[in-house]
């Protein structure tokens, strides 16, 4: 057999590491996207006190903290009873929440993704990055950095600060937004709002003109998983979870987060740190699932502000009204999503009880709860006990980037096996498998607890674990050295 | 007349919650107890991100302030340029690459600086920093207060008194 090692994955975070292995005719055996890191968050937040922890968890990477800080806040709501936040609280939390989508969905989209889908996946890699996109389009790159700096003000204005924010306490918030900071976020809604309309549109207009070509591209059809509002509307911030089959049925529906144990379980295999989740009633073998935009626009019937609704339409008229399972349509959802997250800011900014005085509430203690909320790349469950002195005993907490694991294997091993021949890396085989890889958005970081800026190594290995071609991508000769000389042998 | 005072941009940039790797937030935060320096506009962040571009293109003299993993101690003063390579890979860039992207899309250029503060001890889940760390740090206050001072009272100063002997690697590159 023959093994092709892609290492690390590049414009993704955290370090990762793809393996295909061949057969002895060349064809594709297996795919593997392997995570190499440890994460040892869970017993490091042991033995804290339970209000620490939506802002201890915000250490877990400097990607999504929002995400954590408000999973971690809504657990704890439900230590000291708290769970039904007062209105200001709420909506405070879900301003934050929406600026967290409105940067992250932003700055994938426009510096990360938009190069392959603006140039192709074959352009030169020499001008297929931002450099390129503010060359050949400087309105749309100058909108990511202002629209990914307009989500980071709204976040720095909820949650306090810009690292460690403290916006989100157990049971409630610990300040409001003023009047000053809600007519100075108010003065750059509107063109937001104008480039994210845009956004859609670009997103809309590439998907459908390319559609014969993205169609199969690394997809499969797929179980899909998220939370939803009780009346099946999309929700990014609390609901009940559902989940679907890839024709539509429901799995199961309006699922209590405090029961998700009952119906969502992890396995663990031997070449990864990271878990393999999946639904319980249907076993790891079938039961895996994908979450994140192309998932959350699947599962809900309905998006609740007008604009994004109507764009939700015509992306399930693409599919005439059935799940979409195609991959790279991640990017159309995630731009659908982006302009319902500038909706509900509008929406927000102009609400009231921004201003409220009435931040917080408790009730009865409990000793065990869990927190889910759709963060921008998926479902996210933090779950902990705690003892009577206050003390967290137990922590399990299952991330975006792992619930999509068994799918990003499967997306690296479906473009394998449509790209892959020979024995020769081209350099449009290695960057179809990053964008199958990217459309997931993932958060390795976070998944694995590991920084840092991901280089390119390709290696094609014989049967017999000789290098028969090897190619780099932002590495010197004396890493690409370095790296053969770790690399364990093929088996 | 007296040249306007310049409008100066420091960026401290890690994660207090990895011991040294917290040095840039730290001295960046000890920069605001100064009055001297209250015109000194002082940002603490995770790590670059795009969005910075902007910020950086309204400035006329910025400095990046990050941990160092090796390389000179207390801490080396080096010029920042803007880096040919913008191909990045993650959410996270480099000061070579924002000043880039500055330059690149809102066409502004202004002086820039990386002050590389030297660290020790990394290890995750640890919220303050090391003995040699915190000297190190004390030391890079000291330093950055004298040298803003001048650049806020003395705009044409361009002169820089810093060590500058060998190139450092920072705990973000």
């Amino acid at each position: 057999m023959k093994r092709v090692v892609i290492e690390p994955v590049t414009r993704v975070e955290g370090h990762g590491k793809v393996t295909i292995l061949l057969d002895a005719q060349g064809c594709v055996q297996q795919a593997r996207l392997h995570i190499v890191e440890f994460r040892g968050f869970e017993r490091f937040v042991q033995g804290r006190p339970f209000w620490e922890v939506p802002v201890l968890v915000q250490r877990l990477c400097g990607i999504c903290p929002v995400s954590h800080h408000l999973a971690a806040a809504k657990a704890m709501d439900r230590i000291v009873g708290g769970e039904k936040l007062t209105p200001t609280a709420e909506k405070i939390r879900r301003l934050m929440h929406y600026g967290q989508f409105f940067q992250s969905h932003a700055l994938h989209f426009f510096h990360l993704c938009s190069p392959d889908l603006l140039f192709g996946f074959d352009a030169d890699p020499a001008t297929r990055n931002v450099v390129g996109v503010a060359g050949r389009y400087p309105d749309l790159a100058v909108q990511g950095v202002m629209m990914r700096k307009y989500g980071q003000e709204i976040i720095l204005r909820t949650a306090g600060k810009k690292i460690h924010g403290t916006g989100a306490i157990p049971g409630g918030v610990n300040k409001n937004l003023s009047l000053t900071e809600r007519d100075e976020l108010l003065k750059d809604l509107e063109k937001n709002l104008v480039w994210s309309r845009k956004a859609v549109h670009i997103a809309k207009e590439y998907t459908v003109a390319h559609l014969e070509e993205l169609t199969p591209f690394g997809s499969f059809d797929s179980n899909h998983l998220s939370i939803v509002r009780a009346d099946g509307a999309l929700e990014l911030y609390d609901g009940n979870l559902r989940a679907i089959t890839p024709g539509g049925d429901k799995i199961f529906d309006q699922v209590d987060c405090q029961n998700y144990f009952g119906y969502l379980r992890e396995e663990v295999r031997s070449w990864s740190y990271m878990k393999f989740p999946f639904i319980k009633a249907l076993g790891p073998a079938d039961g895996w699932y994908r979450v994140g935009p192309l998932a959350r626009l699947n599962t809900c019937d309905f998006i609740d502000t007008p604009e994004a609704e109507a764009a939700r339409r015509e992306f399930t008229a693409v599919t005439k009204g059935r799940p979409n399972n195609i991959t790279m349509a991640y990017h159309w959802a995630r731009m659908i999503e982006l302009l319902h997250a500038i909706e509900k800011i509008a929406e927000l900014l102009h609400d009231p009880d921004l201003q409220g005085t009435d931040l917080t509430v408790s009730g009865e203690r409990r000793g065990e709860t869990v927190g889910i909320i759709e963060a921008p790349r998926g479902t996210l469950i933090h779950h902990y006990r705690v003892d009577a002195q206050d003390q967290v005993t137990m922590a399990n907490l299952i991330v975006s980037t792992t619930h999509n694991n068994e799918p990003m294997n499967r997306a690296v091993q479906r473009v394998a096996e449509q790209f892959l021949s020979g024995n020769e890396i081209t350099e449009g085989l290695l960057n179809r498998v990053e964008v199958a890889i990217r459309a997931y958005d993932p958060c390795l970081s976070c998944a694995t607890h590991a920084l840092g800026r991901m280089p390119l190594v390709v290696e094609l290995r014989d049967a017999a674990g000789h290098l028969i071609d090897q190619r780099g991508r932002g590495v010197s000769a004396a890493a690409l050295a370095a790296a053969d000389a770790l690399r364990p042998a093929a088996p | 007349m007296a040249a306007p005072a310049p409008h100066i941009l420091v960026i401290g940039y890690g994660n207090p919650g990895r011991g040294d790797d917290g040095l840039g937030p730290y001295v960046t935060g000890a920069l605001v107890r100064w009055p001297e320096l209250a015109a000194v506009r002082c940002e603490i962040d995770y790590q670059l991100a795009v969005e910075h571009a902007a910020m950086v293109a309204e400035a006329d003299i910025v400095v990046f302030v990050d941990a160092a993993t090796e390389g000179p101690a207390p801490f080396a003063l080096l010029p920042a340029t803007p880096e040919s390579d913008r191909t990045f890979s993650s959410h996270s860039v480099s000061p070579g690459q924002l000043l880039g992207l500055a330059c690149d899309l809102f066409h502004a250029r202004p002086q820039a600086w990386l002050l590389a503060v030297r660290g020790q001890d990394f290890a995750p889940f640890t919220e303050v920093l090391s003995p040699v760390a915190q000297a190190h740090a004390d030391a890079a206050i000291e330093f950055l207060r004298s040298w803003l001072t001048q650049r806020v009272t003395e705009p044409a100063a361009d002169a820089v008194s810093a060590p500058r002997e060998m190139p450092c690697k920072t705990a973000s590159t």
